[in-house]
C-alpha cells in the first residue's frame, strides 16, 4: 500500500494518540490492518503535521504500532583524551565511601540449618540463640551488622523466621513474612513521598534476597513451601537451596533437584534468574541456573584434611567438606550470591518488586497518571486535585452537619409550636366554658331577682290590703 | 528509627569486596548522562571552549554556534552528543543560551534561564510521581558554567544578579573567559577581586566536596586557590618547539591551552570531567532537586493550589498525603468540638423554651383556677340568696295562707255571726 492510499484512509480508521513522553513522542496506532504497513504509516505521518525537526528513531512494535521520536542525537568521534571514561570510577568510588547494604531474609523451618549457613557464608559467628519449636506462631528477627572486606564496608541484615513450620495449623504462616517484606517497602515509599526527604542517606532495610531453605526429604516440596513461594515470589528475589544436603546422595540429588524444579514450573513460582545479559558474566550465571536449586551444607567447625584445616563436618564414614564443589554447591551458592550478583539483586529488587509495590500502592490510593483525555498529570496536579477533594470532603461533611441541625431545630421548633398551639386551645376551651358557667350563673341571678321583685310586688299589694282589710273588721266591729 | 548495628570481623573470604567492581560493570552498561550549561555574553567564547573540552567540532560548520544566529531575545537551545571513550557510553547536553547579556536592556534576561531549569526540574519531579515509572532520563542541568568577561576590574551587576539567582538552583562555576588578555598578575588581581564580591554578595558557587584522602584534599586545596579559573579555549593545533599543541597564535607568541602557566584550562578540564563529574550530579540530584521539590510540594499541601506564598514555619517532613491525612484527623476533632456545641446550644434553647411553655401553662391554670374559684363564690352567693328568698317567701306565704285561713274563719263567723247569732 502506498503512502497516498494511507492518506484516503483517514482518521476513521484509525486512533492516533499523541503521548509526549519527556521529549520523546510515542504515536500509538491502533488498527490491525496497519501492522503490516509500518513503512508506509511511517512516512505518511512524517509527512503529516509535525514540524518539529524530529527524525524516527525506532521503531517497536507491540499489539499497536509505535514509534519513538528523539530530539536529534548525534554520535561524535573525538579528537583526543577527553577523560570521561574515569565516570565508572568515579561513581564507584562515591559508592565504596558511602557504603554498601544488603539485606538477606531465611525461611526455613526450625533446625534446618538458617544460622549456620549464614556464619558459613559470612564466615563469622553471628549470634543466635536457638530458636525452640514451641512458637505461638511465625516471627520475624532482623539483626544488622557491619561487615568490612578490603575497603568495603557492607551493613548486613540477617532476617530469621522464628516458627516457621512449626505450628499444627500452617495456613497464617506465609503472613507474618509478606507483611515484614511489604513493610519494609512502605517504610521506603513514605520516605519517597515526603516533602523533605533524604534518600541518599536513607538506610535500606527492603529485603534484597530471599532464601528458602528446602527440607531434605528427596522427594518433593511440601505444599508449605510452595504455598510459602507462590505468595514471595512477586515480593522478592527467591533462590531455594536444599538444606542439609549431606544427607543426599548423589543421584538422589539430581532426582530431586530435577523434581523440585519442575514442581516450581507447574506451580508458577517466579524464583530469580541469574541475569544473563551482561557478556562478561552471561556464562557463568546461564550454567548456575541450570543447577539450581544449590544443596548446601554449612559448618563452622574445622577440621584437618591433608594437611590443610577447612571447614567440615566430621562423620564415622568421611568429612564432608563445605568448600568441596564435588561435596555440594556451597561455593556455587557463594560465588553466584555474594560475587557476582550482589549488586543485581540489590538492583532487582528497586527496580522490580518495589516499583510493583508502588504501583499498587499508589493505585490503591487513588493516583493515575492520566486523565480521561490521555493527557497525563504533572504531580502538581494530582496532588491538587487531591487536595481540593479533600478540602471539599471536609467542607461537605461540614454542611452536613450544620444541614442537620438547622433540620434537628426546625422540628423541634415545630413540635413546642405545636404544644403551644394546643396548650392555647385547652384554655380557649376552658376560657370557653368558664364564660358559659358564668352566663348561666347570671341568668339565675336575673331569675331570681325577677322572682324576687315579683314577690316583694306580692308582698306590697298584700299588705297593702291586708292594711285595709282590718279597718273593715272594726268598722264592722263597732256597729 | 535507629537500628542496632553491629561490629563483625571475618575470619575468612567472603567475597563482598568485588561489589564496587559489580558496580562498575553496570554504571559502564547503562552509560552516563550529563547537561552542562553555558552562560555569557555573545564573543566570550564559551563555544571554543566546549569544543576545547570535548575535544570535538559540537559547534561546526553545519550546527553554528550563538555568536552566528541573530536573536532578539534569550533563547535557551539544547544540543546533544553521544560521545564514546574506553567503552564509557556518555550522552552529552550543551545548553546554551545565546542572546544573554546581548541586549541594551538586560533585565530579567535570567527569566527564561531560569525557567528552563524549573521545567527541567518539573520533567523530573513528573516522572519520578509516575505511577508507572520506567527509565528516568535525567536531563536535569547538573552545571553551569558562567562566562565572566576579563575587564580585569570586578564583576558586572549583570553578573552578580545571575550568579545570585541561580546559585541556590544549580551548580554555578565562575570562568573568566578569554584569559589570554590578562597578565598573571592582572588575572590573580582579578580573581581576588571576584572572589571577594563573590564573598560580599554571599553567592554560593560549587564547592569541592572535602574527603577523607589527604592527597586529595590537597588537590582541592590547590583548585581553592585558583578560583575563579582563567581560560582560554582552541582546537587549532599549532608546532610549538617542534611539539604539537593546542594553542592561540599571536604575533608574540603562543598561547597554550593546556600549559598550566598560561591558564587554568587543564585544572578546568579535570575538575570538571576526570574527577567531579559524579558529584556534580550527585549535588544536582540531591540539594537542588531536593530543595525544588520540596517548595513544589510544600506549595501544594500548605497554602492550597492557588497560592505560592512559601510555607510559613519548617517545611514539614511527611509527605502531602500524610499531610493530608494529619489535617483529616484534625478536622474530625474541629468537627467533633462544633458539633458538642451546637448540641449544647441546641439543649439549652429548647430548654428555656420547654420551661417558658411550662410556665405559661402554668399561669394560664392558675388564672383559670381563680375564675373558676370566683364563680363558684358567686354561685355559692347565689345560692344562699335564693335560699334566703325562698324561706322568706315560703314564710310570708305561710303567713298569708294562715292570715287568709284566718280571715276566712273569722269571715265565716261573722257571716255566722250576722246570720244566726242574733236571738
Amino acid at each position: 500500500m502506498a503512502a497516498t492510499d494511507v492518506d484516503v484512509f483517514s482518521f476513521n480508521t484509525v486512533v492516533l494518540r499523541l503521548l509526549p513522553v519527556l521529549g520523546d513522542i510515542t504515536l500509538q496506532i491502533c488498527s490491525p490492518s496497519w501492522l503490516s504497513q509500518s513503512s508506509s504509516v511511517a512516512s505518511f505521518i512524517s509527512r503529516c503535521c509535525l514540524s518539529a525537526p524530529l527524525q524516527l528513531h525506532s521503531l517497536v512494535v507491540t499489539n499497536c504500532l509505535s514509534f519513538r521520536w528523539n530530539e536529534e542525537k548525534r554520535s561524535l568521534n573525538l579528537g583526543g583524551h577527553v577523560g570521561f571514561d574515569s565516570l565508572p570510577d568515579q561513581l564507584v568510588s562515591k559508592s565504596v565511601t558511602q557504603g554498601f547494604c544488603f539485606n538477606i531474609l531465611c525461611v526455613g523451618e526450625t533446625g534446618i540449618g538458617k544460622s549456620t549457613l549464614m556464619n558459613t557464608l559470612f564466615n563469622t559467628m553471628f549470634e543466635n540463640e536457638e530458636a525452640s519449636h514451641y512458637q505461638n506462631g511465625v516471627y520475624l528477627r532482623p539483626r544488622t551488622y557491619d561487615l568490612l572486606e578490603s575497603n568495603v564496608h557492607l551493613k548486613l541484615t540477617i532476617v530469621d523466621t522464628v516458627g516457621f513450620g512449626d505450628q499444627i495449623n500452617k495456613e497464617d504462616s506465609y503472613k507474618p513474612i509478606v507483611d515484614y517484606i511489604d513493610t519494609q517497602f512502605e517504610n521506603y515509599l513514605q520516605e519517597e513521598l515526603k516533602i523533605k526527604r533524604s534518600l541518599f542517606n536513607y538506610h535500606d532495610t527492603r529485603i534484597h534476597i530471599c532464601l528458602y531453605f528446602i527440607a531434605p526429604t528427596g522427594h518433593s516440596l511440601k505444599s508449605l513451601d510452595l504455598v510459602t513461594m507462590k505468595k514471595l515470589d512477586s515480593k522478592v528475589n527467591i533462590i531455594p537451596i536444599i538444606a542439609k544436603a549431606d544427607t543426599i546422595s548423589k543421584s538422589e540429588l539430581n532426582k530431586f533437584k530435577i523434581k523440585i524444579m519442575s514442581e516450581l514450573v507447574s506451580n508458577g513460582v517466579q524464583i530469580y534468574q541469574f541475569p544473563t545479559d551482561d557478556e562478561a558474566v552471561s556464562e557463568i550465571n546461564a550454567s548456575m541456573n541450570a543447577l539450581l536449586p544449590f544443596a548446601v551444607v554449612g559448618s563452622v567447625e574445622e577440621v584437618k584434611v591433608g594437611n590443610k584445616t577447612v571447614r567440615a563436618r566430621q562423620y564415622p564414614w568421611g568429612i564432608v567438606q563445605v568448600e568441596n564443589e564435588n561435596h555440594c554447591d556451597f561455593v556455587k551458592l557463594r560465588e553466584m550470591l555474594i560475587r557476582v550478583n550482589m549488586e543485581d539483586l540489590r538492583e532487582q529488587t528497586h527496580a522490580r518488586h518495589y516499583e510493583l509495590y508502588r504501583r499498587c500502592k499508589l493505585e490503591e490510593m487513588g493516583f493515575k497518571d492520566t486523565d480521561p483525555d490521555s493527557q497525563p498529570f504533572s504531580l502538581q496536579e494530582t496532588y491538587e486535585a487531591k487536595r481540593k477533594e479533600f478540602l471539599g470532603d471536609l467542607q461537605r461533611k461540614e454542611e452536613e452537619m450544620r444541614q442537620m441541625f438547622v433540620n434537628k431545630v426546625k422540628e423541634t421548633e415545630a413540635e413546642l409550636k405545636e404544644k403551644e398551639r394546643e396548650l392555647h386551645d385547652k384554655f380557649e376551651q376552658l376560657k370557653r366554658m368558664h364564660q358559659e358557667e358564668k352566663r348561666k350563673v347570671e341568668e339565675k341571678r336575673r331569675d331570681l331577682e325577677e322572682e324576687m321583685n315579683g314577690f316583694n310586688r306580692k308582698k306590697v299589694a298584700a299588705e297593702t290590703l291586708s292594711l285595709s282589710q282590718p279597718l273593715k273588721k272594726d268598722k264592722d266591729k263597732k256597729k | 528509627m535507629a537500628v542496632q548495628t553491629q561490629q563483625k570481623s571475618l575470619e575468612g573470604y567472603v567475597g563482598f569486596a568485588s561489589l564496587p567492581n559489580q558496580v562498575y560493570r553496570k554504571s559502564v552498561k547503562r552509560g552516563f548522562e550529563f547537561t552542562l550549561m553555558v552562560v555569557g555574553e555573545s564573543g566570550l567564547g564559551k563555544s571554543t571552549l566546549i569544543n576545547s573540552l570535548f575535544l570535538t567540532d559540537l559547534y561546526s560548520l553545519e550546527y553554528p554556534g550563538p555568536s552566528h544566529r541573530i536573536k532578539k531575545t534569550v533563547q535557551v537551545e539544547q544540543s546533544k552528543v553521544l560521545i564514546k571513550e574506553g567503552g564509557v557510553q556518555l550522552l552529552l547536553t550543551i545548553v546554551d543560551t545565546p542572546g544573554f547579556g546581548d541586549a541594551v536592556d538586560n533585565s530579567n534576561c535570567w527569566q527564561p534561564i531560569i525557567d528552563h531549569i524549573d521545567s527541567k526540574f518539573e520533567d523530573y519531579l513528573n516522572s519520578e510521581s509516575r505511577v508507572n515509572r520506567r527509565q528516568m532520563p535525567d536531563s536535569r542541568i547538573h552545571c553551569c558554567l558562567y562566562f565572566i568577561a576579563p575587564s580585569g576590574h570586578g564583576l558586572k551587576p549583570l553578573d552578580i544578579e545571575f550568579m545570585k539567582r541561580l546559585h541556590e538552583k544549580v551548580n554555578v562555576i565562575p570562568l573568566i573567559a578569554k584569559a589570554d588578555t590578562l597578565t598573571p598578575e592582572e588575572c590573580q588581581q582579578f580573581k581576588k577581586q571576584i572572589m571577594r564580591e563573590i564573598l560580599e554578595h554571599k553567592i554560593k558557587i560549587y564547592e569541592f566536596p572535602e574527603t577523607d584522602d589527604e592527597e586529595e584534599n590537597k588537590l582541592v586545596k590547590k583548585i581553592k586557590d585558583k578560583l575563579p579559573l582563567a581560560v582560554v579555549g582552541s582546537n587549532t593545533i599549532i608546532e610549538v618547539n617542534s611539539k604539537r599543541v593546542r594553542g592561540r597564535q599571536y604575533p608574540w607568541g603562543v598561547a597554550e591551552v593546556e600549559n598550566s602557566d598560561h591558564c587554568d584550562f587543564t585544572i578546568l578540564r579535570d575538575m570538571l570531567i576526570r574527577t567531579h563529574m559524579q558529584d556534580l550530579k550527585d549535588v544536582t540530584n540531591n540539594v537542588h532537586y531536593e530543595n525544588y521539590r520540596s517548595r513544589k510540594l510544600a506549595a501544594v499541601t500548605y497554602n492550597g493550589p492557588d497560592n505560592n506564598r512559601a510555607a510559613k514555619g519548617p517545611l514539614s517532613t511527611k509527605s502531602p498525603l500524610a499531610q493530608m491525612e494529619e489535617e483529616r484527623r484534625d478536622h474530625v476533632t474541629k468537627m467533633k468540638k462544633m458539633e458538642m456545641e451546637m448540641e449544647q446550644v441546641f439543649e439549652m434553647k429548647v430548654k428555656e423554651k420547654v420551661q417558658k411553655l411550662k410556665d405559661s401553662e402554668a399561669e394560664l391554670q392558675r388564672r383559670h383556677e381563680q375564675m373558676k374559684k370566683n364563680l363558684e363564690a358567686q354561685h355559692r352567693e347565689l345560692e344562699d340568696k335564693r335560699r334566703v328568698f325562698e324561706d322568706e317567701r315560703s314564710n310570708w306565704e305561710a303567713n298569708q295562707r294562715l292570715e287568709q285561713q284566718k280571715m276566712e274563719a273569722s269571715r265565716t263567723l261573722e257571716k255566722n255571726k250576722k246570720k244566726g247569732k242574733i236571738f
